[in-house]
């Protein structure tokens, strides 16, 4: 109450100064309340009560560069901290004067003005929706054609706030031509341009099919993949943002990004991040596997399985786990030399231990056991489903014997190397009800092997042997 | 013997009774017995027919399982050629395993072919950072040289890089040697500024009037003590205002240039009230047109003295226009058919 009380006072007191003759004080006064509101959305709720929007957004037309500088940073300091302020912003008619500032000759100007823009258009649809009612994206498109860095920069941000959140904004951002100088920017060696346009290109391809093939017209491939190799962490992500984006749509784009080398050069980018930086990657092995069984065969052949176990038993995050335990599950679950490819680098068994862990969040446990699920029904590599007979819980076990009772009829050295290993020996310990699935497995494996064999390996063989030397009765002479 | 009597005294009416109640049940009897036959008929009836159904049913599995083995016994012929056409059909046009094969080795080797291009590009950018970085501190070097001049040994003094007890003399002293030695900043010529009457700040400065950038030397001993040099003294006490860029912007420049804006209007316009439409549009009075608007005859042709005057003067010959090709009847008769009035002589 005293702070609100102190806050208003601190207004009361700055806004004549708005209206005071001498052009300096104005200026000053209105980077005081700029430097004020950017700090504390309280002061920014202060200065949108305090009536002096209005003032700012009136006198916005008519003055010179540095007081219009200094009102479009107040605009966005009071817009960037929730969706209420900035319907604020807009209610007050704050848009035009903003996209008339965007037509100044000062780039500095025009920074500002974009940087408002961007911030307010960045909460929801209905505000973007009010920014592009205002005219904003064609000057915006200008803009990025400018020279100066910092002004590419900030309108590529305001761009890519705007065309996020719907298919109909992309539509229009892409309607006003951006997409040609978006694909230019990327050779451009600056870092965080990079870092924008990428996320730009990505937030529009991510809607549609149709916005992600206009987004590979533009010929980005094979640029993007130079991207990939960048010294920035974030823009190796969003380079690997882009590329997922573009893939998860259609079989067909996967297969585009597949015959350029792009899963490749995702799987080096893997191999060089650590942490979060490696989750969309990771998300777009899985996108490109669960398509088709030609692809996940690619994948495979591009080495990316060893990668993938790799991130699941070194990343420390939950979220990075489940992320590669999903991709694992759809590499696998095609044909049997895919869950061969993915049994034989020994994931199974991490995978096993992160569904029974209790440690892990539910999200993991739910996506591992998918994933085993759905790679045991088609593993018919014996040496990897070995240990599961082990240490599996009950409703994973029921798959393993199965697999194996379908596989050991056929195959005698199989046969031969199921017993030497000391299997048949636990598959006889398996305790399962009678009539169950789980005993018709028991059975039929029981059946490729002679009476014998079974018999000796059933526990409990050794008391009924001594049973019999006990009853019996050595013939007397 | 009281019980004897009372039930001696009943015995006819229970005779009665007796004989009653049996006749009354008796009409009902066959029926019900017949109602209960039935449903027992029935109830039996089911559970044969579903027995029998339950028979043929297994009769059917029976015989299907049979008629099944005959049948592939019989016609292994023809599935062997079922066979034959199944596998056929799915290599030539659905599945094309060698292609698949060759697609996985192409794609395979684009990304080897990718991954050398993407290693050579992360190199070549490598070396081009540290060729930037090694410029950048040679650059510096190079500066510190040249201000460190003064460091160079002399044939009597051996700089601090060039000390006798060392076999060689420091790196540093070599590139000293090589250094072009940085000259002092020579004080700035002042562009001679162009003195305007609006400009204000030329008028109040103590230099007016025009003379030279620099004064001329006083020609006198140094007085002793801890006096500044005289010509930094007055450079300084004279040194001209320099105003940041965002004062130097005009406080009116609004003004001004909507006052010379007004200024062109008026000397351009002709009217000087602003215009209004329908202005006169409440004032109710009637228009009153022009003479020349007013009359039924439009303009005449610039020149013409009197209405439906002809200047000879201004004809080209004095040949009427002939008739080369003859107009269709219409116009031959044009003019001729009521009077010769339109007839050129």
């Amino acid at each position: 109450m005293d702070r609100q009380f102190y806050v208003f006072s601190v207004m009361a007191l700055l806004r004549p100064l708005l209206l005071d003759v001498v052009p300096t004080i104005q200026q000053t006064a209105a980077l005081a309340l700029g430097r004020l509101a950017n700090y504390n959305d309280d002061l920014a709720e202060a200065v949108v009560k305090g009536d002096i929007l209005p003032q700012l957004v009136y006198s916005l037309a008519e003055q010179n560069r540095f007081y219009k500088k200094a009102a479009a940073f107040v605009l966005r300091a009071v817009g960037k901290h929730s969706p209420q302020l900035a319907q604020a912003i807009v209610d007050c008619g704050a848009l035009d004067t903003l996209v008339i500032c965007l037509e100044d000759f000062d780039p500095g100007v025009k920074e500002a003005a974009a940087w408002a823009l961007g911030y307010i258009a960045r909460h929801n649809a209905e505000l973007s929706q009010a920014v592009v009612d205002a005219g904003a994206v064609p000057l915006l498109v200008l803009c990025i054609q400018e020279p100066e860095i910092a002004l590419k920069r900030i309108a590529v941000s305001a761009l890519s706030d705007i065309a996020k959140h719907s298919p109909e904004l992309a539509q229009t951002v892409v309607d006003a031509g951006v997409i040609a100088h978006l694909a230019q920017m990327i050779l451009n060696p600056d870092a965080k341009l990079k870092r924008q346009v990428l996320s730009a290109l990505s937030q529009i391809a991510k809607h549609s099919v149709d916005l992600a093939e206009m987004v590979v017209e533009a010929e980005i491939f094979p640029v993007v993949l130079t991207c990939l190799k960048d010294k920035d962490e974030y823009v190796k992500k969003n380079a690997s943002t882009l590329i997922r984006e573009i893939a998860k749509h259609t079989p067909e784009l996967s297969q585009l990004i597949v015959n350029a080398g792009g899963v490749a050069a995702v799987i080096d980018c893997i191999g060089s991040c650590k942490g979060n930086i490696r989750l969309p990657g990771i998300m777009l092995l899985g996108y490109v596997a669960a398509h088709s069984e030609n692809l996940a065969m690619a994948v495979i052949i591009s080495k990316g399985v060893p990668q993938l176990s790799l991130c699941l038993s070194e990343e420390p995050e939950d979220h990075i786990k489940a992320a590669a335990a999903w991709a694992l599950g759809h590499i696998g679950r095609h044909t049997p030399e895919h869950a061969r490819a993915v049994a034989v680098t020994n994931t199974l068994p991490v995978l096993l231990s992160l569904y029974m862990s209790t440690e892990s969040s539910e999200d993991l446990q739910v996506k591992s056991k998918k994933a085993i699920k759905n790679i045991l029904q088609k593993c018919t590599y014996l040496p990897a489903l070995e240990p599961f007979l082990y240490d599996a819980p009950p409703n994973i076990l029921k798959h393993v014997v199965g697999q194996f009772s379908k596989v050991l009829p056929h195959d005698s050295k199989a046969r031969r190397l199921f017993v030497t290993s000391g299997g048949l020996k636990k598959v006889q310990e398996i305790k399962a009800e009678p009539g169950s699935l789980l005993q018709e497995y028991i059975n039929s494996i029981n059946n490729c092997y002679p009476e014998e064999i079974v018999r000796y390996y059933s526990p409990g063989y050794s008391e009924t042997l001594l049973q019999r030397v006990d009853s019996y009765q050595p013939l007397t002479n | 013997m009281a019980t004897l009597a009372r039930l001696q005294a009943r015995s006819k009416s229970i005779a009665q009774q007796y004989y009653y109640r049996n006749s009354v049940v008796d009409i009902f009897r066959k029926k019900e017995n017949d109602a209960a036959i039935k449903i027992q008929s029935w109830f039996r009836g089911c559970q044969v027919r579903a027995y029998i159904r339950y028979l043929h049913r297994v009769a059917t599995i029976i015989q299907k399982r049979w008629r099944g083995y005959l049948g592939r016994q019989q016609y292994q012929v023809i599935v062997k050629i079922q066979r034959r056409w199944r596998g056929y059909k799915i290599r030539k046009y659905c599945f094309n395993y060698y292609y698949l094969k060759e697609y996985l080795k192409a794609v395979s080797e684009t990304n080897d072919a990718i991954r050398e291009a993407l290693e050579e590009f992360a190199e070549m950018k490598e070396r081009e950072e540290k060729k930037a970085d090694l410029e950048r501190e040679e650059k510096e070097r190079d500066y510190q040289a040249r201000k460190m001049h003064y460091l160079l040994s002399t044939k009597q003094i051996p700089g601090i890089y060039n000390s006798p007890f060392r076999k060689d003399p420091d790196p540093w002293e070599l590139r000293l040697q090589k250094a072009k030695p940085l000259t002092h900043r020579r004080p700035e010529v002042k562009r001679k500024r162009s003195i305007c009457l609006s400009d204000w700040l030329a008028c109040t400065s103590a230099r007016s009037f025009p003379r030279s950038g620099i004064l001329p030397p006083i020609d006198r001993k140094r007085c002793q003590g801890p006096f500044r040099d005289i010509s930094e003294v007055l450079e300084q006490r004279y040194k001209p205002l320099e105003p940041t860029l965002r004062v130097a912007e005009p406080i009116d420049g609004l003004t001004e240039a909507r006052a010379q804006l007004q200024k062109q209007e008026w000397a351009r316009n002709v009217n000087d009230n602003m215009f209004l439409p329908f202005s006169s549009y409440h004032k109710n009075k009637k228009y009153v047109p022009t003479m020349h608007l007013s009359s039924k005859y439009g303009p005449d042709v610039y020149g013409t003295q009197h209405f439906r005057d002809e200047n000879p003067k201004r004809w080209i010959c004095n040949k009427d226009f002939q008739t080369v090709l003859p107009s269709f009847d219409l116009f031959s008769k044009y003019g001729k058919m009521y009077s010769k009035a339109g007839q050129i002589v």
